[in-house]
């Protein structure tokens, strides 16, 4: 019965040692592990013009041009604050990629303030709402979400 | 909870559940799958690649939750040192490896037409694949103990080093900016849409069934493996008998 019970609170001690020392490192990595920088971050905490970094966030309503050649778009990518970061891209956009959706561009800061970047990514947000329904913003389409299915979970 | 760790009991209960577990999953999933698959309209922004949800989200869910299993066996076998909680910890780590295989394979499928890419170093895809190698590894070990001999403890330990990782796939799209989206559902909401959240959640109950029956079915072999292994080697011992002992004989 006691050896038992020193197994039991041996365990338990290593799990918190461990889920500890393993909280400590994602915390640690917290500011290393983003995949891409916030356009608020890159205003307040530029990388270094030239250096290869990913810039995430919305495309800016409105803002996306296409320049004279045909290939190179123009377009504003905002974060949770008013800073929005101009991007510069030349090449075939992803099917999701449109105004007021989530994007990853890969590239680097021009010297003028311009994120020119190599690769886009589109990204999907957490919201899955049927094609009836299309056209509705990001906000409408999470609220429709909840609506339908309040009560379910 | 204690009365099942006897093997005897234990296989008189899952002579009859296995069948049943591993019936209902599959026709839940099979059901599951073809509601997704022919019957569910397309989404808003993906279309039709929304479908690859159906398995993608399930075997997410199992790879995750088979590996909590591995852990909670394992830290009963070293409690209280359960004889089934090391089956059960060992039948469990390849059914949950293919399930971690199957999402990120799906998720790279699935990558390709949504975010314009295959694979990215993001939190959560790293992550998952870091699951895929632990179970890997986790594998290996039980081999290794299993035919070299030695303590299962030391698979138990890696077990619960590894289940580290599985908060951590949870957590990571919402510690750190991630190419993935974050959690569609939390504890009370869902960002899903009823039209596809109840195929959704039929797809991972059926999935977690069948996972359930596969489970039991190994723990079932690797039982009758080692009482196969236990006669051959009581048989093994009588046949030496009468050989032995004129060696002893003759040292005398």
């Amino acid at each position: 019965m006691k050896a038992k019970h020193q197994r039991l609170i041996l365990v338990i001690i290593a799990l918190i040692a461990i889920v500890g020392a393993g909280l400590l490192a994602a915390w640690g990595l917290r500011n290393q592990a983003n995949y891409f920088y916030l356009p608020e971050q890159m205003v307040s905490a530029p990388p270094a013009v030239g250096q290869a970094v990913r810039l995430g966030g919305m495309v800016q309503k409105g803002s996306i041009t296409t320049a004279a050649d045909g290939v190179t778009v123009n377009f504003m990518v905002t974060g949770n604050t008013a800073d929005a970061v101009p991007v510069r891209y030349s090449g075939i956009l992803p099917d999701l990629f449109v105004e007021g959706s989530g994007v990853v561009a890969e590239g680097s800061l021009g010297p003028d303030g311009v994120f020119k970047a190599t690769n886009l990514l589109a990204k999907h947000d957490e919201n899955y709402v049927p094609r009836e329904l299309e056209g509705m913003g990001t906000e409408q389409a999470a609220k429709m979400a909840a609506d339908t299915t309040v009560g379910l979970k | 909870m204690h009365i099942y760790a006897n093997p005897t009991r234990f296989l008189s209960l899952a002579k009859w559940l296995t069948p049943l577990l591993f019936w209902s999953g599959l026709v839940l999933s099979v059901g599951a799958v073809g509601w997704g698959l022919f019957m569910v309209p397309p989404d808003r922004l993906m279309g039709d690649t929304v479908r690859i949800l159906f398995i993608h989200v399930p075997a997410a869910w199992l790879g995750m939750g088979g590996w909590a299993g591995i852990a909670i066996s394992s830290a009963m076998l070293l409690i209280w040192k359960h004889p089934l909680a090391a089956i059960a910890a060992r039948a469990i780590a390849v059914p949950g490896m293919v399930f971690c295989a199957i999402c990120l394979a799906t998720g790279s499928i699935w990558g390709r037409p949504t975010w314009g890419t295959w694979w990215e170093w993001d939190g959560r895809l790293t992550s998952m694949l870091v699951l895929l190698f632990l179970y890997a590894g986790y594998i290996a070990l039980t081999e290794a103990t299993e035919r070299e001999g030695g303590s299962n403890k030391i698979a138990a330990i890696f077990g619960m080093v590894g289940a580290v990782n599985v908060p951590i796939i949870n957590r990571s799209v919402v510690w750190w900016n991630s190419l993935h989206q974050p959690p569609s559902i939390t504890a009370g909401k869902s960002a899903i849409e009823a039209t596809f959240l109840v195929p959704l959640l039929i797809a991972v109950a059926g999935f977690s069934l069948l996972f359930g029956g596969v489970v039991l079915m190994r723990m079932r072999t690797l039982i009758a493996e080692a009482q196969v292994e236990a006669r051959l080697r009581r048989r093994a011992l009588d046949d030496d008998a009468p050989v032995a002992a004129p060696a002893v004989l003759e040292q005398a």
